[in-house]
């Protein structure tokens, strides 16, 4: 393994998409710094920024799939790209175990500190249960129950998981009717569970009092469930594409690295997921 | 889209008159040597800037009481300088040095992903740009100390949200370099090159990846809390809502160590390259070497608790933060002690780049040595936040980690340019750093036993003498650092022809195998390592 064939490795020629990119973000990060602050025009700045940004998301990967269907990619392309998507997606569990961390060091740390004999001066009334504000906000909120829409959330993703692998499996079969219903399904019940996350969002601050600031505990629950959410948009958004590139007749029984990267994708998104049902909503 | 697939059976170079030439081939190179010298020219560029703002510090620092600048603005210098240093200097020049290196010593053609390589430089500079322009926004540049810790940098202006994202952009280049250059380390290699065969330098750019691929989504994390702590009313860091300002600290360090070997394992590998070529031997113990760089690795991921032993830890933790730190010293005194063998009984020749290398293990030691000082918990408390912890950084960071940069681009620019340069100025250019660094830091070890705090525009009066020695010697530092500028121009303008393998005892593919200077496609065909 490891060795360059003599011949065939495709390097890519100068490209003008990622200046674009780096130009996109340079707008997105000023637009957003102002609109943070109140500062006039940065919401149409921003929004500048994501127009250029998903312009280039379009022109980079559309020049990628042209290359990849007109067989410049040959086997050890193919290994780097596998090699580049699991270390891209160890760089998404360590983002993450940042979160996860937050949460643990919140209920085994900090608020048990908050709530020792140190701090009975400063506030008497505390006690350090879990789900909890913090000492200082008032405490009218309910946590989210797990045995509700998470656990039919966590139904859903795994059933899409099972329905990807039946993709897969189909794709290396040329039973290309099993890949298109196989990621079909996998695409509606993406969308299903975020349209269940958006409904169970919307309950959380309309009846249960429960915020993003709701002390640690919304703090926690909306930044983990939210960046996951947003990794299951990207996630569907990339099946769905793979999807149509599948209808137009891309991908064959032993080339599809595409489909793989967002099958593991999305299997690393399920496995977040899981840990989000035990640690966030359970436990 | 024209096809650039360098096949063997093309046996001919059709593509060079595609590559666009002026602005252009730099915007849009796919070039790995293009973009290293657009890293190495950037990282040069921020390291002048951070140094005019370290040299506006020390000029403050010369005398005690205020002088020249106001102490927020004097607050903002310490903080962007760091970050500027770190992120914008030593960090984008060694990934200058690894795209121009790492495919010639592994015989491949190019990088992995050749337009994805032209992205991690391309972010690199908006980011720069937020970084700079906080100086010009109401409020002034970050205030906080480049580790931004919570509660004070909640409370600052306009320019944290810039320092915020400007982290978030160099988060992403960070972990797509790092992406790349481990695929084309695990994917690219030539015939016959098999792990154990690589040069030291690839193999510490391996384990570099890993780190920052590791720990730059936990500082994107953290920095993204304090985002939502300051705007959107979340309590990760607020004891009032719950969370805890310590708790960023853990997470920041959980980065922040891993991070400082990021800098340093890459000068490992220039060194483990310097000092066989100019003592004409074989590297001593090259398979500890790799080892001894693992485990340094993996030890930086259980350490990061001796940052804060002032902040209350449990006893238990302080002692185990304190073992754990003092382990690193094991692998670090195998790679120290292997140099020295290395030179044994070697017919030793003295150029630049062998004295920065020599420099930098003599100094790095110290370094070292005032590491393992502050590791031991009782004395920490005592030193914690004083001069003596800016003296031990400084000799890790300047002759560790920037030392070994010059003696890599002394080292290697006969290759990059296919010139020489001038040697008596490079001596100059070394005697005067090492002089200059040693007046500037050595003193800083002093005041901090003495109980000088750091961070502070003004101080007591008997810390005034070695203040202003160590002013003195930063201005030396500073102002020998145009002559490295000058050197390197003199180089590449000079008519000094380099010869293919101008050092004696160089053998890695880059020397053996290619002429000076490096045709602009290294190895089309890849050669075959016996």
């Amino acid at each position: 393994m490891g060795n360059a064939q003599p011949g065939g490795y495709y390097f890519a020629p100068p490209s003008h998409w990622p200046i674009v990119g780096s130009s996109a973000l340079l707008l997105m990060a000023i637009g957003g710094v102002m609109l943070m602050n109140s500062v006039g025009g940065g919401g149409w700045i921003f929004l500048a920024g994501t127009a250029i940004l998903v312009y280039m998301l379009f022109g980079w990967f559309g020049t990628v799939i042209r290359e990849s269907e007109g067989g410049l990619f040959n086997k050890q392309v193919d290994m780097s790209f596998r090699w580049s998507m699991s270390w891209f997606i160890f760089s998404e569990v360590m983002f993450f175990a940042a979160f996860f961390g937050a949460l643990y060091y919140a209920r085994v740390y900090s608020l048990p500190w908050l709530g020792d004999a140190d701090n009975k001066l400063l506030w008497p009334e505390f006690k350090a249960h879990w789900p909890s504000a913090g000492p200082y906000l008032p405490p009218q909120f309910s946590a989210m129950g797990a045995w509700g829409i998470p656990a039919l959330n966590t139904f859903l993703l795994l059933s899409s998981g099972v329905t990807v692998t039946y993709a897969h499996w189909a794709l290396r079969m040329n039973n290309r009717k099993g890949l298109i219903l196989g990621l079909l399904a996998t695409v509606l019940l993406g969308f299903t569970f975020l349209g269940f996350q958006i409904y169970e969002y919307v309950h959380a601050y309309a009846d249960l009092n429960l915020k993003l600031t709701t002390g640690v505990f919304g703090s926690t629950f909306f930044m983990l469930t939210g960046f996951h959410g947003f990794h299951v948009t990207l996630g569907a958004v990339m099946l769905t594409v793979i999807l149509f590139r599948s209808i137009k007749g891309h991908f064959t029984a032993d080339h599809h690295f595409a489909f793989e990267a967002v099958a593991w994708y999305w299997h690393f998104v399920d496995v977040v997921w899981l840990l989000l049902f035990v640690f966030v909503y359970w436990v | 889209m024209s096809a650039a697939t360098h096949a063997q059976d093309h046996g001919h170079h059709d593509d060079h008159a595609h590559h666009p030439t002026g602005l252009k081939r730099w915007l849009f190179t796919t070039n790995h040597k293009d973009i290293g010298t657009l890293y190495l020219w950037f990282s040069l560029t921020m390291f002048f800037m951070g140094g005019v703002m370290a040299l506006l510090l020390r000029a403050e620092l010369f005398q005690p009481g205020l002088q020249l600048i106001n102490p927020e603005f004097f607050n903002s210098l310490t903080t962007v300088h760091g970050l500027v240093m770190v992120f914008g200097a030593i960090m984008p020049a060694w990934v200058g040095f690894a795209n121009w290196l790492i495919p010639m010593q592994i015989g491949a053609a190019d990088m992995a992903f050749p337009r994805m390589n032209n992205w991690s430089f391309w972010l690199v500079v908006p980011a720069a740009i937020l970084l700079v322009a906080s100086f010009f926004v109401p409020g002034g540049a970050a205030a906080s100390g480049w580790t931004l810790y919570p509660p004070l940098i909640i409370q600052q202006g306009i320019s944290i949200d810039m320092t915020i994202l400007a982290v978030h952009i160099l988060g992403a280049s960070s972990i797509m370099g790092s992406i790349n250059i481990i695929t084309t380390i695990l994917n690219l290699r030539a015939p016959g090159m098999t792990l154990m065969k690589m040069p030291l330098f690839v193999w510490t750019w391996l384990i570099t990846a890993y780190l920052l691929i590791a720990v730059m989504p936990v500082l994107a994390g953290a920095v993204t809390m304090l985002l939502t702590d300051r705007h959107f009313g979340t309590s990760f860091f607020n004891a009032a809502g719950g969370g805890d300002p310590t708790m960023f600290m853990h997470i920041f360090w959980f980065f922040g160590h891993p991070e400082v070997y990021i800098m340093i394992l890459p000068a490992f590998g220039v060194v483990s390259a310097i000092i066989p070529a100019f003592a004409r031997k074989p590297l001593f113990g090259y398979a500890s070497m790799v080892y001894a760089t693992a485990s340094i690795a993996i030890l930086s991921f259980i350490v990061w608790g001796h940052h804060m032993f002032t902040v209350g830890m449990p006893a238990a933790g302080n002692l185990f933060f304190m073992y754990a730190t003092m382990l690193i010293a094991v692998p670090t005194g195998v790679k120290i002690f292997n140099w020295i063998a290395t030179m044994w009984q070697g017919s030793m020749t003295f150029e630049t780049p062998m004295l920065f290398s020599i420099g930098f293990i003599c100094l790095f030691t110290i370094g070292g040595f005032s590491g393992l000082v502050l590791a031991i918990t009782p004395v920490d408390i005592t030193l914690h936040n004083t001069y003596y912890v800016v003296a031990h950084f400084h000799y890790v960071l300047v002759s560790g980690a920037l030392f070994t940069l010059f003696a890599g681009a002394y080292f290697w620019i006969p290759k990059f340019t296919g010139k020489m340069y001038n040697e008596s100025l490079g001596k100059l250019h070394f005697w005067l750093s090492v002089i200059g660094f040693n007046i500037a830091f050595f003193p800083q070890h002093f005041l901090g036993l003495a109980g000088m705090p750091r961070r502070i525009p003004d101080y007591a009066l008997q810390f005034a003498e070695w203040n202003m020695w160590s002013t003195i010697g930063a201005f030396i530092f500073g102002f020998s650092q145009l002559l490295f500028l000058y050197n390197m121009i003199e180089c590449i303008r000079s008519n000094r022809k380099a010869a293919d393998n101008p050092w004696e005892g160089a053998d890695t593919l880059e020397w053996t195998h290619l002429p000076s200077p490096a045709p602009y496609h290294s190895f089309e065909t890849a050669p075959v390592v016996k």
